[in-house]
């Protein structure tokens, strides 16, 4: 990944090191107290366009990412797939050189392919934030969960995280990898073979298809969504067993330390990978995460838009 | 195809001089005259022609043979046609190609075989049509091949696709282990694109470190494996010859060693791409790369040179397949699969594989010529009375690839702007320098 496009961009949280997640992470501090105000907004982006091209659904993700363009005061523009000529076999270039030559300040992107959001950034002058790639990434998801701990548990430094479900098929749980680790944390997946990704070489993280051996050591278990519409369903006996092994019930969610938090990027299958009830217990932080969302996604715009600095101030490439 | 003999009008006498002739009988220094198709006189005094060909610094070897090759005629003449696939083929030193049968429609039946027959008469090299094993390629019912083979076909394949199931891949070897006398005693030789559907359908490029953390859905190396182990089991139950196409993996670089070993009559093929890159090529989801199979890993790369090396692989190919830049400019999963090679292949295995350059031609000559049934035309001897397919290589020459310039209206080449040493000067098909000085004649 060339460190240009790092800097201009939001494609991959692989790009960022822990200095530029922390300064993202301490912006993030000062916007969640202007969502917090009776009038929560500030001119920091006046006269700055955000368009919004949404390839795959997304009613979170998308409100989301316009409450905190309107809150820094950006002007915001949904490009519509579903009702635009995209339906009519516009490609994916075209349609993007369409709306950069608007004058556009920056995209945000979301497909269900991996790597479009990369390709769209070689296409247009304008930044380009990925809002979910396929099963590659969701950068703006990791950020919200790294906030949400560590204004929970003050550092991440340490910290044992388990990820838990659908691994293979999540671009949340690639984020989430990279980012919790890069903050110093120590992250094991826990899944059945099936749902874990097909090579691990690289990836820096423990292992376990036992759910119950770690629930005592953790200080955060992060549920992932198993992805029923997609190939998760087929890829475990049934959802009984898969809840059975890998489910948070509440008698797993009874040994999980004290004060050890309970997260979930949405939307939940109540009753497969969380019940009920611990959704709602006081250190599932689930909701939170979801309001932290405005705000993470508040520095992000700013920092690519409003501040001139540099998003990744590392030379870190890809290892190749 | 005699009709190309006697087709090209008489052009006088051509004189290549100065180079040094390889071939299947080994290297010597000698210029070689060439007329009315056949080579003339191979002198290493000197020979005087009507026109002069300079070969100083030069090889002179028999045309190159590529195996596979995608032409996109019918169907798809905005990416290819037979007209360009056989001018870049020339460019590349090619005098014969072997063209695939995923055309729309497919070279399934006669009419398809004889429209491309029609427009080889045409064309800068000797373009053969491979013909579908099963009727549009849907891998059920086996396609005329008496038919076909009565008409010129010798290769068969569903490329694009392996045939899936066994039993269908069982009753087509059986069935064409019984048209020798058809072809005067060559064995017509089936050839498998090997991917198990069921592991591989949805998967855009090799499954391991770089498709998990690209989060692209991978294609593991067994998917190829289990149909290579498959085919020579199929071999070995019906004594019928099988070509394994583009191998890709360490482990079927083994399996066809065993194979060979163990005597049964198989063959196999590997693409430039395959012995040059890897996987790592996709990082920045540049479909480009996209290929199938795909890219694998260094130590594939390194097995297939060394198949490649002790004979285990039997010719190179190119599996040269263009797409236009608006099919390659869809995202990585839904992109079309392939890259250019016929410009760059013979280049990339010279500058590539450390082999001597007798060995690099047997394996883009002579040895393809026997797989695909056309030895008695292409990859011959150079000597008096022969077919005069011949390509005259600066084997020290270096060169930068731009796909801007090459004869595909396609761009798809994966090696733009890279260095290159050895680049073919002129071509002769039937004695007819088609290519002078790397610039096409027609």
């Amino acid at each position: 990944m060339p460190t240009d496009a790092a800097r201009r961009h939001l494609l991959s949280i692989e790009d960022l090191d822990r200095s530029d997640l922390e300064r993202v992470l301490d912006l993030t501090d000062s916007f969640a107290e202007v969502s917090q105000r009776r009038i929560p907004r500030v001119p920091a982006l006046r006269g700055k366009t955000v368009v919004w091209l949404f390839y795959e659904d997304s009613t979170r993700t998308r409100l989301s990412f316009e409450a905190a363009a309107k809150q820094l005061s950006a002007d915001t523009v949904n490009f519509s797939v579903g009702s635009s000529s995209v339906n009519k076999g516009e490609s994916v270039r075209d349609t993007v050189q369409t709306i950069g030559a608007m004058g556009i300040d920056a995209i945000v992107v979301r497909h269900s392919c991996a790597g479009v959001p990369h390709r769209v950034a070689e296409w247009i002058d304008a930044s380009v934030i990925n809002a979910g790639d396929g099963r590659h990434e969701h950068p703006t998801q990791a950020l919200l969960d790294l906030y949400t701990a560590r204004t929970r548990l003050g550092s991440l430094d340490g910290a044992r995280v388990a990820i838990v479900g659908d691994i293979r098929h999540s671009r949340v749980a690639r984020s989430d990898v990279l980012a919790f680790t890069a903050m110093g944390a120590d992250v094991t997946l826990v899944a059945p073979g099936p749902l874990l990704p097909s090579s691990l070489e690289g990836w820096p993280v423990a292992v376990t298809h036992d759910f119950d051996s770690v629930l005592g050591d953790i200080d955060i278990c992060y549920l992932l969504r198993m992805q029923l519409e997609r190939e998760a369903g087929a890829s475990v006996p049934s959802l009984r067993e898969f809840r059975s092994e890998y489910g948070l019930d509440a008698a797993r969610a009874d040994r999980l330390r004290h004060g050890a938090l309970i997260m979930h990027p949405g939307p939940m299958n109540r009753g497969v990978e969380i019940d009920g009830d611990v959704a709602d217990r006081p250190n599932a932080v689930i909701t939170e995460q979801v309001a932290n969302g405005v705000a993470v996604r508040m520095a992000v715009l700013f920092l690519l838009l409003g501040s001139g600095l540099d998003l990744a101030e590392g030379s870190r490439m890809m290892a190749a | 195809m005699s009709a190309r003999l006697a087709a090209v009008p008489p052009h006088g006498t051509v004189a290549v001089k100065g180079g040094t002739v390889v071939d299947s009988g080994g290297s010597r220094r000698a210029d070689v005259l060439v007329a009315d198709g056949r080579v003339i006189a191979v002198d290493p005094a000197g020979v005087e022609g009507d026109r002069t060909l300079d070969a100083s610094g030069c090889v002179v070897a028999p045309g190159l043979v590529d195996l596979h090759v995608h032409l996109r005629q019918p169907g798809r003449e905005d990416a290819e046609t037979v007209e360009t696939g056989a001018r870049g083929a020339a460019l590349g030193g090619f005098t014969a190609v072997v063209a695939m049968p995923n055309t729309d429609p497919p070279i399934d039946c006669a009419a398809v075989v004889r429209e491309i027959q029609d427009l080889n008469v045409k064309a800068c090299c000797d373009v053969y049509p491979s013909a579908a094993i099963t009727v549009g390629r849907r891998g059920a019912d086996l396609a005329p091949m008496a038919e076909l083979v009565r008409l010129g076909v010798r290769i068969f394949t569903d490329d694009g696709a392996g045939v899936q199931d066994a039993q269908v891949m069982r009753r087509a070897l059986e069935y064409a282990a019984g048209l020798d006398h058809l072809t005067g005693g060559y064995r017509v030789v089936l050839a498998q694109h090997c991917e198990v559907d069921e592991l591989t359908s949805g998967g855009s490029m090799h499954e391991g470190e770089w498709s998990s953390r690209l989060g692209l859905r991978g294609q593991p190396s067994e998917g190829e494996e289990l149909m290579v182990m498959r085919d020579i089991a199929l071999s070995r139950l019906t004594g019928s010859r099988v070509h394994f196409q583009h191998l890709s993996t360490a482990g079927s670089v083994a399996m066809v060693r065993a194979a060979k070993e163990a005597g049964l009559p198989v063959t196999a093929e590997a693409t430039t791409h395959h012995f040059t890159l890897t996987d790592a090529c996709c990082a920045d989801y540049d479909t480009v790369f996209k290929v199938h199979p795909p890219l694998r890993t260094d130590a594939d790369v390194a097995a297939v040179r060394a198949g490649l090396a002790d004979g285990t692989m039997d010719a190179i190919a190119t599996d040269h397949a263009p797409h236009t830049s608006t099919d390659k400019e869809r995202p990585f999963d839904a992109a079309p699969p392939g890259m250019l090679g016929l410009e760059t292949a013979l280049a990339l295995a010279l500058t590539e594989l450390e082999l001597p350059i007798e060995q690099v031609l047997a394996l883009m000559s002579w040895k393809p010529a026997a797989i695909a049934g056309i030895d008695d035309r292409h990859g011959r001897p150079v000597a008096p009375g022969e077919p005069a397919n011949l390509c005259v290589i600066d084997p020290d020459v270096t060169w930068k690839v731009s796909g801007e310039a090459m004869a595909s209206p396609s761009r798809n080449t994966p090696y733009e702007g890279r260095e290159l040493r050895g680049r073919v000067r002129h071509t002769l098909l039937a004695s007819e320098p088609v290519v002078i000085d790397g610039e096409p004649q027609r």
